[in-house]
């Protein structure tokens, strides 16, 4: 251990619209070199997403290009059996796996935020009764549920995948969540807040919250990273809407095609990548926020 | 013991009734659709119409007595039969589908969160060197792979390409499922690619979480304290620090069974794979419900069952949850 070394983070140039706290986590974030990557990554992906009609060579929706045209100048993925400019409807493809990634990501955390830290401050039948459905939502399988929720329902689109994927994707937030709040529970400061006649939910939300700041924005990137991969697996299978523009239909097609047979790879390749892409940005990002209530986990502190 | 014991029987009890609502709560009605279909295959006997209308629901009766039949339904194994491979029993299917599965996901899912702990421990250990680098910005990219992607990839490179594997299926198309050398042999070599599918898409998770956990028990008092006694690194590193980093890594064993189960479903579809993943796939493509919806039981039971067993193993290896539990 190095005591003399008090690992300071340089608040640098003093920002005017984020308030300080914030400010500084921004910056250890910023300050771990995976982060960074995550973040650059997803900003790029963002933008492509933001400017899609000014990058993209052709419409995604335009099919008079000739069927599985090999990749080449004019199209450099090639096109699609149905005759559309793959590349394009790569570019295109980023808007839907962006939406339903915070979309379900941020809907998963409010509710395991909210189951979680209660089943694990609470004792005695409530505790049980959140528990037990936490952990039945655990233990149902994610994709078979939303397979089979999925086949029944009358509307194949982004809202159903969303809501099916947040459906299966809270309970494991709310049981990180429960977890440590019942390690946290047991510790001097939240008796010490107790015997001072703390109300339940002001120690839950200021005690013991502001300690998990990096489970929860874990659960966050980890609901949205199982949000991509889930609706890319859905629509792979066919259980999304095929007039979609997104990677997982685009790989449904390629496959329906038999893109692969036909020496067309590349539309197998690139939309996995793409997929892969964000799914990884968002575990990058997750690694810079671990540092931030995490000391141990920040770069350049000797252990 | 005695109190997850109930837990679990509890749970199961949740997930059937689970499994009976879900039919129940959507809208059209899938009873008849499922009668509609079987009735243009084949003839139908009236115990089989009995157990589909139970499983999907024909308001008949009121809800109540609904429930009743199903789980006595449940109970003796009648779900129906299924008109995707009329007129087999959708029973009979699953059992014959399920081993694959259990065999394929358990032995890889095995080996991943072995190795992958390990090289977790490794990676904490060295923290800050090549090895750690390499092997944490590897895993953060091959766990956000999508499973079923890894084994297009696979499929495309090694069996397409390079030929050295069978494209699809668990066995060869010429001979029928039995237990001679010759049969397992050739069922293995049908599974490597899968395998390796849910390995390199599984591995990096469980690296990744070890990882972590280590460098928060490393930063542990008693772990200084041991460095101050001048114990040697690598009994610090095995003995004192890996043991406590492993127990939130075998709760997340238990968490990311069903994920896990979920991905080698795909996998299976990709490589046509004899399992109950290629078989829900099938029944979901020719919407053949009440197959789907006994392989949806199925799936649930075994991860449920596999979950207790974790469970049990985590109260053996960590004697303060006993304690608590208690």
């Amino acid at each position: 251990m190095n005591a003399t070394r008090v690992h300071t983070v340089d608040i640098g140039p003093r920002s005017s619209w984020l308030p300080r706290p914030l400010w500084r986590a921004v910056q250890t974030v910023w300050s771990n070199r995976m982060a960074r990557v995550g973040v650059v990554i997803l900003g790029v992906l963002v933008l492509v997403a933001v400017f899609a009609p000014l990058l993209a060579p052709y419409s995604p929706t335009d099919t008079d290009f000739g069927r599985s045209v090999g990749p080449g100048a004019a199209h450099w993925l090639g096109t699609t059996g149905s005759g559309q400019d793959a590349f394009s409807r790569l570019l295109y493809g980023a808007r839907v796996s962006l939406v339903v990634a915070f979309a379900a990501g941020i809907l998963s955390t409010v509710i395991a935020i909210a189951v979680g830290l209660f089943a694990g401050y609470l004792v005695g039948l409530a505790e049980e009764t959140i528990n037990f459905v936490v952990n039945l939502f655990l233990v149902v399988p994610a994709l078979p549920l939303m397979i089979v929720i999925a086949t029944y329902s009358p509307s194949r689109g982004v809202g159903v995948i969303v809501l099916v994927v947040v459906l299966t994707g809270w309970a494991w937030g709310a049981r990180v969540l429960r977890a440590q709040t019942a390690t946290l529970r047991g510790r001097d400061f939240v008796a010490a807040a107790e015997f001072s006649g703390e109300r339940p939910h002001r120690i839950v939300f200021r005690e013991i919250l502001p300690n998990m700041t990096s489970l929860v924005a874990a659960s966050f990137l980890g609901a949205a990273t199982a949000a991509v991969l889930g609706e890319a697996g859905l629509e792979f299978l066919g259980l999304g809407n095929p007039n979609t523009i997104s990677w997982g239909t685009m790989l449904f097609w390629a496959q329906n095609d038999n893109a692969l047979l036909v020496g067309q790879w590349p539309q197998i390749l690139a939309p996995g990548l793409a997929i892969a892409l964000l799914a990884a940005s968002l575990s990058l990002i997750n690694f810079g926020v671990d540092a931030l209530s995490n000391p141990r986990l920040r770069e350049g502190v000797s252990r | 013991m005695v109190r997850r014991l109930i837990m679990f029987v509890a749970t199961l009890w949740a997930a059937v009734t689970v499994n009976f609502f879900i039919p129940r709560l959507m809208p059209g009605t899938p009873a008849d659709a499922a009668l509609a279909k079987l009735a243009g295959t084949g003839p139908v006997s009236p115990a089989q119409k009995q157990a589909i209308e139970d499983t999907l629901g024909v308001p008949h009766t009121g809800l109540a007595s609904q429930y009743w039949h199903y789980l006595d339904d449940a109970a003796h194994g009648r779900f129906g039969i299924s008109y995707t491979y009329f007129p087999e029993p959708v029973t009979s299917l699953i059992r014959t589908a399920l081993p694959w599965t259990l065999v394929l996901v358990g032995s890889a899912t095995v080996l991943a969160f072995v190795v992958g702990t390990l090289a977790g421990v490794l990676a904490a250990w060295r923290r800050g060197r090549v090895i750690d680098a390499v092997s944490t910005v590897g895993s953060t990219f091959t766990s956000a792979f999508p499973y079923f992607w890894t084994a297009l990839l696979l499929l495309f490179v090694f069996a397409f390409k390079l030929n050295w594997f069978p494209i699809k299926g668990g066995y060869q198309a010429s001979v029928s499922p039995n237990w001679s050398p010759s049969f397992v042999a050739d069922a293995a070599f049908h599974s490597v690619l899968p395998a390796l599918t849910i390995l390199v898409s599984g591995l990096g998770g469980w690296l990744l979480g070890m990882r972590n956990n280590m460098v928060n028990t490393l930063g542990e008092d008693y772990v200084t304290f041991a460095e101050a006694n001048g114990l040697r690194g690598r009994t610090i590193a095995l003995r004192y620090a890996a043991r406590n980093a492993l127990l939130p890594n075998i709760t997340a064993f238990g968490m990311a069974l069903g994920l896990v189960v979920g991905g080698s479903l795909l996998t299976e579809v990709v490589f046509a794979y004899p399992g109950v993943g290629y078989l829900l796939y099938n029944s979901v493509v020719n919407e053949d419900f009440p197959l789907m919806q006994a392989l949806f039981l199925a799936i649930t039971v075994s991860v449920l069952v596999a979950n207790l067993i974790v469970d049990l193993l985590y109260g053996l290896l960590d004697p303060r949850s006993r304690r608590r539990a208690a």
